[in-house]
């Protein structure tokens, strides 16, 4: 497959908001189910351990005319969950048969109880992931809460997980996430190979697609990525943090890459690489799921800090890991972890001299003139005065 | 009318009790009291007195300086250093009291914490809010993960799971910070205080069932909850003053009286409220106002139940001191799920008698305000209970908008008056 072929197949399958591949998937075998999730992270393994198809629900971008979404919102809250239900009562999300609302701030946990009085029909459960400092009683709550889902899901199935499924699910998933690390490490040293537009659409396509499919598109997409000549270019590399849950316009990632910035390091859908290293395959796999999150689960604005440094260093660290020269911190508007953590990150990020500019953006967001001036204007200014 | 409330006796009791607490706070750095910093939902506060220490409530300080009519200088400061427009003004106002020197909202000045007790209950923001803290104060920090009620009910293992953090977590941290060994009999009877206050709270509150009501129970109960939402849950001063706040309703209801209000007393009541959220601080006494001068009396709210949900039976139980403190958490307001909220308030329009059901919707809380436009249509459709929705904020004042309140709720008012006409006609 060529670049331009997987590139294409990735925007057509993250831009149809009918979910057009899961519906496919699921006309396969009549008896099959999907269930979906809300940002930023849900274990995908359980989901699949129960034979079901993970769909990533991240909202409707700048593609969906929000009609009865903003009779659910005031003003004041950002533009996900508007877009979340848009999706919902137009019955492009009818498909699903469960709906996953993870622990990532209270609009998200609170949509989880309007699915509850909108939707009864529908298995609906809040993932409430563990916080708290000690990961032995952190992993035994998220163990229970795993064990919990799993039931539940097994029930609307008709296929309860076991060991063995779920070990199946751990595996696929572990393969997947060894894939994507490979894209982003790639990304790190040659950013001209692949431009974060690409990688986003493979990204967002891999949230709706059978982990297979995925897989498979990532393996042909890396070697022509690696093999591929690339006209190797000089630009300011920047960190983007923020944008975790409520995704950019496409138009605006591209916007930040063409105005003179290499993205080296994001938060976009971080829910897909947020568990570190391998998850174990032996023992208790709902216990090995539990404790990866614990133990190596990325840090992230959505859960708790236990190190009191830890907020000043992350920025220095994930800058130093990544090669970055600034950091752009874009947080959707009214994105309560992302705008609540900025202050504490960027004061990191200047006492260790690394030089940082702020917006904010809506998924639906159309004009990027204001966003391409100020990040053509950061990476001038890096490239003019960095290093000085 | 009168442009002062008349002042209850339990107000000025109230006063007392705060102002001496805040004094007592001020005095710290040289009593050696420690000085524990937490939250209104799931705060430990007889835990926290077990071990001597005093609790600082950062929501409180911001919604009296906000009273004070401070706050908006402190939320200056805090966006002059970073901080977003779009979030939480509590802890914008915080931020800034904090920067300006901590003087708290009585003049005296609040000491720096030994301990951040971060019980994260029912709030996204709390997190964030003292891991902002913490990054000022370089103090220690201790944190209760209180599970959300996702499926309407607390479940066992989250039981366990709270008790486990509070015993293996908390109280070594509360030993290390005081000096004192962890003492069962003492935390047994300041629960047995709190739950004597529990029940004169939850009979003021109820009280609201008869007509005229005697109570207000929205602004109103902003001061029946004082006491038990904050630093006195527990404490011999807390006891006495909800024995005498009951008295005093009692007293009121038996002669037929309305409560207190900015515009007088309000024994003509023409339309009796539930409403769902909390109220703006910076205008409270001109807020309440527009309700009292319409003759609308709130006969129950939501936001008397976020420190604490007890008028559905909870208590807490000496029998029982961690495992009762694990359930008083989990059952605050916010940490319910939106069907709990939604049945919460229907029986709330059924069973006090409501003619209208009133969403005051706040910019800063997305733990209240997420999903109220989803509940005030569900309640409707439960109850028939024609419903509105207003918005402003807690502690900024630049989202309060007098003359768009006051329409709004005038022609609401209006429609109310219709319904009955046309009900009786």
């Amino acid at each position: 497959m060529t670049r331009r072929e997987i590139v294409d197949w990735a925007a057509a399958v993250a831009d149809d908001l009918e979910f057009g591949a899961a519906r496919a998937w699921l006309s396969e075998d009549p008896g099959s189910k999907a269930a979906g999730y809300l940002p930023v992270y849900a274990p995908r393994e359980v989901i699949a351990a129960c034979g079901m198809l993970p769909v990533g629900v991240h909202g409707g971008g700048d593609r969906l005319e929000i009609i009865r979404g903003d009779a659910f919102y005031q003003s004041y809250i950002c533009h996900l969950p508007r877009s979340v239900v848009e999706l919902a009562e137009s019955r492009r999300l009818a498909f699903l048969s469960a709906m996953l609302f993870p622990a990532t701030c209270d609009v998200i946990r609170n949509l989880s109880g309007v699915w509850q009085l909108l939707y009864p029909q529908i298995y609906v459960r809040y993932l409430d992931l563990p916080q708290v400092a000690d990961p032995e009683a952190g992993a035994a709550f998220w163990r229970e809460e795993l064990a919990t889902l799993a039931r539940g899901l097994g029930e609307v199935s008709g296929h309860p997980a076991t060991d063995d499924t779920l070990r199946e699910a751990i595996a696929a998933g572990n393969e997947a996430r060894r894939l994507v690390r490979q894209l982003y490490a790639l990304r790190r040293e040659k950013p001209w190979s692949v431009p974060t537009e690409e990688l986003i659409l493979l990204m967002r396509a891999g949230e709706t697609v059978p982990l297979e499919a995925f897989v498979e598109k990532m393996r042909a997409y890396l070697a022509v990525a690696e093999a591929g000549p690339a006209r190797v270019r000089d630009r300011a590399r920047v960190l983007v943090v923020g944008a975790f849950c409520e995704q950019p316009p496409l138009g605006l990632i591209k916007t930040i890459e063409r105005s003179g910035c290499f993205i080296v390091d994001d938060d976009f859908l971080l829910g897909n690489r947020l568990l570190g290293p391998d998850v174990l395959l032996e023992g208790d796999p709902l216990e090995a799921l539990a404790r990866a999150f614990v133990l190596h689960a990325k840090r992230t604005s959505t859960v708790y800090e236990p190190d009191p440094a830890g907020k000043r260093a992350a920025m220095k660290e994930r800058a130093a890991a990544a090669g970055a020269d600034g950091i752009i911190f874009a947080s959707a508007s009214f994105c309560d972890p992302a705008l609540l953590d900025r202050p504490m990150l960027r004061a990191g990020a200047e006492a260790a001299g690394i030089p940082c500019i702020a917006f904010q953006f809506a998924e639906n967001t159309g004009q990027f003139q204001q966003f391409r001036e100020q990040a053509g204007t950061f990476a001038d200014s890096i490239k003019l005065w960095g290093g000085a | 009318m009168a442009e002062e409330p008349d002042k209850d006796r339990s107000m000025l009791l109230q006063k007392e009790m705060i102002g001496a607490h805040y004094r007592r706070l001020e005095a710290a750095p040289e009593t050696g009291e420690p000085v524990v910093y937490t939250f209104v939902p799931g705060n430990l506060t007889e835990l926290i007195r077990s071990f001597g220490a005093l609790p600082v409530l950062p929501e409180i300080n911001a919604l009296q300086s906000a009273m004070r009519g401070r706050s908006m200088p402190f939320i200056a400061a805090a966006e002059k250093a970073g901080h977003s427009e779009d979030v939480c003004s509590y802890v914008k106002c915080d931020v800034g009291m904090m920067k300006a020197g901590n003087v708290g909202p009585t003049g005296t000045r609040l000491p720096k914490p030994d301990l951040l007790l971060l019980s994260y209950t029912g709030c996204y923001t709390f997190m964030k809010w003292f891991e902002l803290l913490r990054e000022e104060y370089q103090c220690p920090t201790v944190f209760l993960q209180v599970p959300y009620q996702g499926d309407g009910a607390e479940t066992p293992a989250q039981r366990a799971f709270m008790v486990r953090q509070i015993r293996e977590s908390l109280i070594p941290a509360l030993e290390k910070v005081s000096g004192r060994k962890y003492d069962e009999d003492l935390l047994r009877e300041n629960l047995a205080r709190s739950a004597a206050s529990e029940d004169d709270l939850v009979a003021v509150l109820q009280s609201a069932k008869k007509t005229p009501s005697p109570i207000d129970a929205y602004f109103g109960a902003v001061y029946y909850v004082g006491p038990i939402f904050s630093a006195f849950r527990g404490t011999e001063e807390g006891r006495a003053y909800y024995a005498e706040l009951r008295r005093e309703v009692e007293e009121r209801a038996a002669r037929g009286e309305g409560p207190s209000t900015p515009s007088g007393r309000l024994d003509r009541q023409k339309h009796r409220l539930v409403v769902e959220g909390p109220p703006n601080w910076t205008h409270f006494r001109e807020f309440w106002r527009m309700f009292a001068d319409e003759g609308a009396v709130v006969v129950a709210s939501t936001y008397s139940k976020v420190g604490g949900t007890y008028d559905f039976g909870f208590r807490h139980d000496p029998g029982d001191p961690l495992g009762s403190l694990a359930d008083y958490c989990s059952g605050c307001y916010t940490n319910r799920s939106l069907p709990s909220r939604v049945a919460m308030l229907e029986s709330y329009v059924k069973e006090y008698g409501a003619d209208g059901f009133l969403v005051h919707s706040v910019k800063s809380c997305n733990s209240f305000s997420a999903g109220q436009l989803t509940i005030l249509r569900e309640v409707e459709r439960r109850t028939g209970a024609p419903g509105a929705f207003i918005e402003s904020d807690l502690v900024d004042a630049r989202y309060f908008s007098a003359a768009n309140l006051k329409n709004r709720l005038e022609s609401y008012f209006q429609m109310l008056d219709a319904r009955r006409a046309g009900a009786t006609a």
